[in-house]
């Protein structure tokens, strides 16, 4: 393999990983609960100092999510949402909010849009990066190397569950990060397990120098820093979307509130920065 | 761009661009497993052996290959049709062929655990049933609307024994409860097998599901040339997920018989005919045709029939279609209800309203004047013959048979 080509979201997480910054990445589908709720959430992102958001695409059947963000994805789809408005919504959060772009979606609906012209649109929306949860390296030549030419990177995951020849397969083609799946299992779940966390950064660690962001399953300040103790960035997603439930103000503040405890406790983590 | 050529398509379990593997990485390593000890298992005598075992003593196999006359003669006399009698396995239909076959190999690798996805309830009574043979714990993830339609069965897999898991995301039927046994597994892949119950998901189930199913087809294939002396004109098959179809398709493939796979063509609130109607996508682990929207938003399916209320299709039908080996086409709901009653009265078997559909097919076959002349010239100087796969029995249509009583 030839060396990686990094893109936009790898120089980015290089230059957090030089300022000693291990950011908290809030996870939030695309104009949930409602586009104005969304767009001041992105706000709120901002405000709490996260430099990264991951936007999700919302897909009818997304076998990898739990109940919150399903239910998230169905809010959405029926009120109109497509990828050309979710990647419009991306464009907005990186020219009104600072904030850089990573978009987390299932494979069909990039399918269907074109995978020429979702890869395009992404470089021309400063997406940063793209993970695709059902799309395993195995199959996704074609779309890193689509993205690769926007200047875009395919995110690869790994699981407590991929065994050590298949990691050094994946960490050679690997940029940007490498999303770490805490736990077995699907999004939501509450159950980031803090006993087996270390020894599983420490065999990833042992195999890459890429930065290792964690998601999955983290849904309190005391679980987002133990886990910024040992990895570099910490996901946080159904979580967030809980707290946007009642009324547009209520449900802001509840997600600023719970932002500015997920940051503080990623940022005053102890541990073994790289 | 087309879609199919940002893949490799070289990757394992390809039917020509279809198939694949597009799972989360958690059962990536499983999928592996599942593929090599598949793989190690079918070439292992042991292993046929105790299957074939099975098979014959426990589900009642060879199932028989029955000349139903009185249909024939509603039909206007213009074929000998024959019946492959799935619905006389142990359990009620071919689902048990694969579950035998599934459940050896978790076996295998120490499972102790097994989930599957169920829609019609056929596929979930025989995963119960072989979780009880061999006393491994059992959940089966079904939609809400199918619990409503096919009770018998949700009593049946409860009193074998297994956890019935109410699913009410989506459409709450097939699809959904599909996704529900696959996040299961992605959550308890360490000590759980999931037995998908059809040609579809990722690589190997396609493949393995349709070998467990092929018994139908080198069956069936034997039983016409001992019964009518020669290969058959054409069988037909219904077609939801596609595993009976596959199955018995595997043993004419290579033949010069004409092949029908028979998709449900719901009613006006909808269908599930996803290779007639669909397009290419990616849904529940493989590349092939599916119901979706403009945004590649999967469309809920519609049929009568629970079995066949799915909007996606095994990847092998879809190289099937392109490729031109099989024709695929449709029936509704009201002919499929109408063979429901037919066979019934005509024959004493009350077929399942998935198999109807196949049943209302060979109808329809038989009153095309060039339908029946291109099987009699397929035929020769013969009476044209036509096998039917009736893939399960009608009993748990009972209450769900659009009124008919």
């Amino acid at each position: 393999m030839s060396a990686r080509r990094t893109g936009r979201l790898g120089r980015l997480t290089a230059s957090l990983r030089t300022a000693r910054v291990k950011p908290l990445v809030p996870f939030i589908t695309a104009g949930y609960p409602d586009e104005p709720t969304f767009d001041r959430v992105l706000a709120a992102i901002a405000a709490a100092g996260c430099p990264l958001v991951e936007i999700g695409i919302p897909f009818s059947d997304p076998v990898a999510d739990g109940p919150v963000i399903q239910a998230a994805s169905q809010k959405v789809l029926a009120r109109g949402m497509t990828l050309a408005r979710t990647l419009a919504l991306a464009a907005t959060a990186h020219r009104d909010h600072g904030l850089d772009v990573v978009m987390m979606g299932y494979l069909n609906p990039i399918l269907k849009f074109g995978p020429a012209r979702f890869a395009a649109t992404c470089g021309e929306s400063s997406v940063a990066g793209v993970i695709v949860p059902d799309l395993p390296p195995e199959e996704a030549a074609g779309l890193r190397e689509l993205l690769a030419a926007r200047d875009v990177d395919l995110v690869d995951l790994v699981a407590p569950t991929t065994d050590p020849a298949r990691l050094v397969r994946k960490v050679e083609q690997a940029t940007g990060f490498l999303y770490l799946v805490s736990t077995t299992g699907v999004t939501g779940s509450g159950t980031a397990a803090a006993d087996t966390l270390p020894d599983y950064l420490t065999r990833v660690r042992a195999t890459t120098d890429l930065p290792l962001y964690v998601g999955f399953g983290i849904a309190t300040p005391q679980q987002a820093g133990q886990v910024a103790a040992l990895a570099d960035g910490v996901i946080v997603g159904s979580a967030l979307l809980r707290t946007l439930t009642g009324d547009r103000d209520g449900a802001v503040a509840a997600a600023t509130e719970f932002l500015h405890e997920m940051a503080q406790a990623v940022t005053s983590a102890k541990g073994t920065s790289r | 761009m087309n879609t199919s050529s940002i893949f490799a398509g070289d990757g394992p379990g390809r039917f020509g661009p279809y198939g694949g593997q597009f799972v989360p990485e958690t059962l990536m390593p499983c999928l592996h497993e599942l593929t090599a000890t598949w793989e190690a298992a079918r070439r292992d005598p042991d292993f046929n052996t105790e299957l074939a075992a099975l098979l014959a003593d426990y589900s009642g196999r060879p199932t028989p290959l029955y000349r139903a006359r009185r249909f024939e003669r509603s039909c206007g006399d213009t074929a000998r049709i024959y019946l492959k009698r799935e619905d006389l396995n142990h359990t009620g239909a071919h689902k048990i062929n694969n579950c035998l076959g599934q459940i050896l190999l978790a076996q295998r690798m120490g499972k102790r655990r097994i989930v599957a996805e169920t829609g019609a309830g056929q596929h979930g009574v025989a995963t119960a049933t072989v979780c009880a043979l061999v006393g491994l714990e059992c959940t089966v993830y079904m939609g809400e609307v199918d619990m409503a339609r096919q009770a018998p069965n949700v009593r049946r897999m409860k009193l074998l024994g297994a956890t019935v898991e109410c699913v009410t995301s989506g459409a709450r039927t097939l699809k959904d409860a599909s996704s529900e046994a696959i996040r299961d597994w992605v959550t308890n892949v360490a000590t759980t097998h999931y037995i998908i119950g059809s040609v579809v998901g990722p690589h190997p189930y396609p493949a393995m599901v349709r070998d467990f199913q092929a018994v139908i087809g080198i069956e069936a294939r034997q039983q016409v040339l001992d019964r009518a002396g020669r290969l058959p004109d054409a069988v037909i098959a219904c077609v939801g997920g596609g595993s009976n179809a596959i199955g018995i398709f595997a043993g004419f493939i290579a033949d010069p018989v004409d092949l029908f796979g028979v998709e449900a063509g719901g009613s006006a609130a909808g269908h599930s005919a996803a290779l007639g109607l669909g397009e290419p996508g990616v849904l529940h682990g493989s590349f092939s045709y599916l119901l979706q929207d403009d945004d590649g938003q999967i469309i809920p399916a519609h049929s009568v029939a629970a079995g066949l209320d799915y909007p996606g299709v095994g990847p092998e039908h879809s190289h099937l279609k392109d490729t031109g080996r099989v024709q695929y086409g449709s029936v509704n709901d009201s002919e499929a209800l109408a063979a429901f009653s037919d066979l019934s009265r005509l024959e004493g078997i009350i077929p399942a309203l998935e198999s109807s559909h196949a049943i209302a097919w060979c109808r329809r076959l038989l009153d095309d004047p060039a339908a029946v002349a291109r099987l009699r010239e397929h035929a020769g100087d013969e009476q044209p013959v036509v096998v039917i796969n009736l893939s399960g029995r009608g009993d748990k249509d009972m209450d769900n048979n659009g009124g008919e009583s």
